[in-house]
């Protein structure tokens, strides 16, 4: 393959920056020129080919040093990675899919062999070869969901599904937009959402969670979310709060473009066969507005979209008070002529 | 996404007969490729083709979930029933291809449990036998109670027994042997998690029962699927796809939809999973709700029909599907 | 005022449970409208069981009274209450040492008594009814023991009672501060000052404390006293 992992940061002097093809692929959220919270879900199907919907799981460019980063962000905070003891099962169904899903869609890079239940990995880009057994902890350096997800991109929570609800009951959560999974674990579906505005009264909830209840085996789903981070920080975490907030105060007209970067995340949904629990995959993407703006239907939209949301969301997620710098900075790429419905770029 | 998302073709690799009712059905994929793991107390959609009518019906799955090389299932024959039980025991013979969904649980084991213990009648033994083989793999703490009508329709009554010994406890109505139920629930150490599955009565008499013990509602678990029951022929008009059918008297309203060629979701087919729910547009007579999903309320609203198990009476009923 | 017969006897015997009992600090708490992971809190009302275990602190003595007063009378027989006095120093352990219960213990603190409630939980069986009342840090505290111990949480009862100071954990350092009354408040931890949110953890028992000058160090509100 074709793809060359780079060598980045994502904290101290930020060289994360997106190549043009990593650019062409981003996963831009917006399918029309404006946005409200929605039950927006739809099967998790492969996408166009080249887009992150190829793959199950996508491996891209900075795959490398987000784990990486990921590592950093474990050794400072080990409280960063908990499972329940009772999700044990559910980290050995997740380590499988991903595994059986990397082995099969990215053979150069990663490889499965199984032998009964006498496993044998091996991961080219980490440099990793492990042999183990199958659902035997103590053959592993640390538990499987730990183990599985210091080797794949985006955070990972994992719920058990019981009393007609969801319960986050374990998960690997280093790269979240300011939410704390030491906070929040052992919590059900309407518990964990508290905090966001406006979604509860339009019963979104309460329609979202049918719907995952109901997601089965073999039938994965997914959706976006998406919100603002000054940087290219994958850890805008509760508990480091003090040390990145600062740098919402240090937003001007010139440096916005370079600065400020979408974050979007592709979350998916997958049932778990033996554990029986849902499994909810955050994949993070972030991409700066200068880089962005090279697409001209999407700079118009994102002009539209950040200018006409409701000040609850922009404060929920954390950048009402920089929205009128950024909002004059994506004027200047909208002309005001229409965008064509869908999120690719060149459509 | 079709009807019941996701399905595995399958082959009758074999069938048992277990006992005068009770035959056992195991599935293989035609290629001999792994089936899915699965969790103990998931079902399965078998789909059949009886002469001409379509059906499809939930069967726990009875095997070890471990064992990805194959399900089985136990039929217990239904002489009364609409027909399902009656054709896989009558028709169903080795090397049949047929044609089953993903397991589904609605019966899982609460896996924070510190002792499960799970109370049994008749043919309601077979999630229980896929969950002890997984208890019984991770190390988890369990005990059975069992109930028949006697020896001989003790399914597999006799292997747990020798395999789990003290743990399995049996029971023969025959005989004048009763679970004393009360005893049961008041030893019960914190922490303890109920499971039932068996005939109505028996469902309704554990969880009363343990109501009264003062256990508590998340600690009961129980499952109990709903064969739709038949009833008068009636017609509906399906609004979104502009058709109007006639729901026969021995088949569901979701089979009727899916004769008509309306591609309807559903998973359980036995009024427990809420999938199926279908808004009312418009009703001038009575439906005759038979599931678990509605609350009493939205029953008594009369805009949501479940369509697995539900029938209706009067003059028309239109559906948004 | 005294509390409510604790007897049943009188008018107390045939009021419902959680009819106003007239005393300041004495009724459930009202609590405003809030998020969904906000704890809400009952009335405690008998429920049929072998055995009732009571932990209560504080103004929670009175949903005690009121508890056993609803109760039948062979409640007290079956009963066990561990109580503590209240974060604000509210300590009514004669009236409930009148119950006349089969197990009553005062404990000073609920750390004090938390070798007791983790036996007597191991001891117990399935059907115990489990009843809380008094302060959020002494129900939440409480609560997560018997969820250790292996009940659901919604099978416990709780009832909220006098003070409304909060129990707080730093989201930043985790260290976690007792009876909060103000917000902001400084972390008697790391120091930080801290916004003191509805999110509520179950598992932690506290409230969220988030700092509150992250963005612009320095520029910290004055401190209002929203829990008294
Ligand atoms: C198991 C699956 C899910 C998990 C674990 C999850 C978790 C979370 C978490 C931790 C937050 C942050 C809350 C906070 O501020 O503390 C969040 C936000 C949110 N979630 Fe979910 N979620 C799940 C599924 C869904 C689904 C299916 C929807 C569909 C509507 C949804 C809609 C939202 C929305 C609208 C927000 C606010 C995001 C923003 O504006 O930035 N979530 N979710
Ligand atoms: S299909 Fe499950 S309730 Fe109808």
């Amino acid at each position: 393959m074709g793809l060359t992992f780079k060598d980045e940061t994502f904290r101290g002097d930020f060289t994360f920056f997106n190549s043009p093809a990593a650019i062409r692929r981003f996963p831009f959220p917006f399918p029309e020129d404006s946005y409200m919270y929605s039950v927006n879900m739809e099967p998790h199907v492969p996408g166009r080919p080249g887009s992150v919907f190829e793959k199950t799981f996508d491996v891209d460019e900075h795959y490398v040093a987000e784990m990486r980063e990921r590592a950093r962000v474990l050794a400072e905070d080990p409280l960063r990675c908990q499972s329940l003891p009772h999700m044990t099962l559910a980290g050995w169904d997740l380590l499988e899919l991903i595994m059986q899903a990397k082995a099969r869609e990215y053979p150069d890079w990663f490889s499965l062999h199984r032998d009964g239940d006498r496993w044998h990995w091996i991961n080219r880009p980490l440099e990793i070869e492990q042999r183990f057994t199958f659902l035997d902890e103590t053959t592993l350096p640390c538990g499987p969901m730990e183990y599985i997800t210091r080797q794949t991109q985006g955070d990972f929570s994992l719920q058990d599904q019981r009393n007609d609800n969801l319960w986050m009951d374990a998960g690997m959560v280093t790269t979240q937009a300011d939410w704390s999974l030491d906070f929040d674990i052992g919590m059900n579906f309407f518990e964990w959402h508290a905090p966001v505005p406006l979604a509860h009264e339009k019963q979104i909830f309460t329609r979202a969670l049918k719907f995952l209840m109901n997601v089965q085996h073999g039938v994965p789903a997914r959706r976006f979310n998406w919100t603002m981070t000054i940087d290219p920080l994958l850890d805008t975490s509760p508990e480091n709060y003090p040390k990145w907030g600062p740098s919402r105060a240090t937003l001007t007209p010139e440096n916005v473009g370079r600065r400020m970067h979408l974050r979007v995340e592709l979350q998916t949904f997958f049932r778990l066969p033996r554990s029986n629990a849902l499994a909810f995959p955050i994949r993070c993407y972030l991409i700066r507005f200068e880089e962005l703006a090279t697409q001209p239907k999407w700079a118009r939209r994102l002009h539209r979209v950040i200018r006409d949301l409701p000040d609850e969301l922009a404060a929920y997620k954390g950048f009402l008070r920089n929205k009128p710098i950024m909002v004059d900075y994506l004027a200047q790429f909208d002309d005001g002529t229409p965008t064509s419905p869908g999120w690719w770029a060149e459509d | 996404m079709s009807g019941g998302g996701a399905r595995i073709a399958v082959r009758v690799a074999e069938v048992t007969e277990v006992n005068a009712l009770i035959r056992r059905i195991r599935f293989v994929r035609p290629d001999g490729g792994p089936m899915p793991a699965f969790s103990g107390g998931a079902h399965t959609v078998v789909e059949m083709d009886d002469h001409g009518t379509r059906r499809r019906n939930p069967y726990s799955l009875m095997g070890d979930p471990a064992d990805t090389t194959g399900y089985s299932i136990a039929v217990r024959r239904d002489d009364a029933g609409r027909g399902g039980s009656l054709f896989l025991h009558r028709h169903v013979v080795p090397g049949m291809d047929m044609v089953i969904s993903h397991p589904v649980n609605l019966f899982a084991l609460d896996l924070r449990a510190k002792k499960h213990l799970m109370i049994a009648g008749g043919i309601g033994i077979t999630p229980f036998l896929a969950q002890i083989a997984q208890l019984a793999a991770l190390g988890g703490r369990f005990e059975l109670h069992y109930a028949t009508r006697n020896p001989a329709l003790c399914a597999y009554g006799d292997e747990l027994a020798a395999r789990y010994g003290g743990r399995v406890h049996l029971y023969h109505d025959d005989a004048g042997q009763m679970i004393d139920l009360p005893a049961l629930l008041a030893g019960q150490p914190l922490g303890t998690h109920l499971y039932v599955c068996g005939p109505k009565g028996m469902i309704r008499w554990v969880r009363s029962s343990a109501e009264s013990a003062g256990w508590p509602r998340a600690a009961v678990h129980h499952e109990e699927f709903l064969a739709p029951p038949p009833g008068k022929v009636f017609d509906v008009t399906l609004a979104a796809s502009g058709k109007t059918i006639t729901v026969g008297t021995h088949q569901s309203l979701l089979e009727a939809i899916e004769a008509a060629g309306v591609d309807a979701p559903y998973l359980c087919r036995g009024g427990a999973c809420g999938q199926c729910e279908t808004d009312v547009l418009g009703c001038d007579g009575t439906i005759r709700h038979n599931d678990h999903w509605l609350t009493e309320a939205q029953k008594a609203s009369g805009q949501k029909i479940m369509p697995c198990v539900s029938r209706f009476e009067g003059r028309s009923l239109v559906l948004d599907r | 005022m005294a509390g409510p017969d604790a007897f049943g006897e009188g008018i107390w015997a045939k009021k419902k449970p959680g009819a106003q009992t007239g005393a300041a600090g004495m009724t459930k708490t009202v609590f405003p409208p809030s998020i969904p992971s906000r704890p809400t809190y009952g009335v405690l009302a008998p429920r049929p069981g072998p055995a009732h275990l009571m932990i209560a602190d504080g103004d929670g003595a009175g949903a005690v009274l009121d508890l056993v007063g609803a109760g039948d009378a062979g409640m007290a027989a079956g009963s066990h209450l561990i109580y503590l006095p209240g974060p604000d120093g509210t300590d009514r352990t004669a009236e409930l040492a009148a119950l006349g219960l089969a197990r009553f213990h005062r404990a000073p603190s609920f750390a004090a008594a938390l070798p007791r409630l983790r036996k007597v939980l191991g001891d117990a069986h399935m059907g115990v009814q489990i009843y809380l009342a008094g302060s959020e840090g002494l129900i939440g505290q409480a609560q997560r023991e018997v969820m250790e111990a292996g009940l659901p949480h919604d099978a416990v009862q709780t009832e909220h009672r006098g003070t409304t100071v909060r129990r707080v954990q730093c989201v930043h350092c985790k260290g976690i501060t007792e009876n909060v009354a103000t917000d902001p408040f400084t972390c008697g931890h790391c120091g930080l000052a801290l916004f003191v949110r509805d999110h509520y953890s179950r598992r932690i028992a506290a409230f969220q404390g988030v700092n509150i000058d992250a963005e612009d160090p320095g520029l910290v509100p004055p401190p209002v006293e929203k829990f008294r």
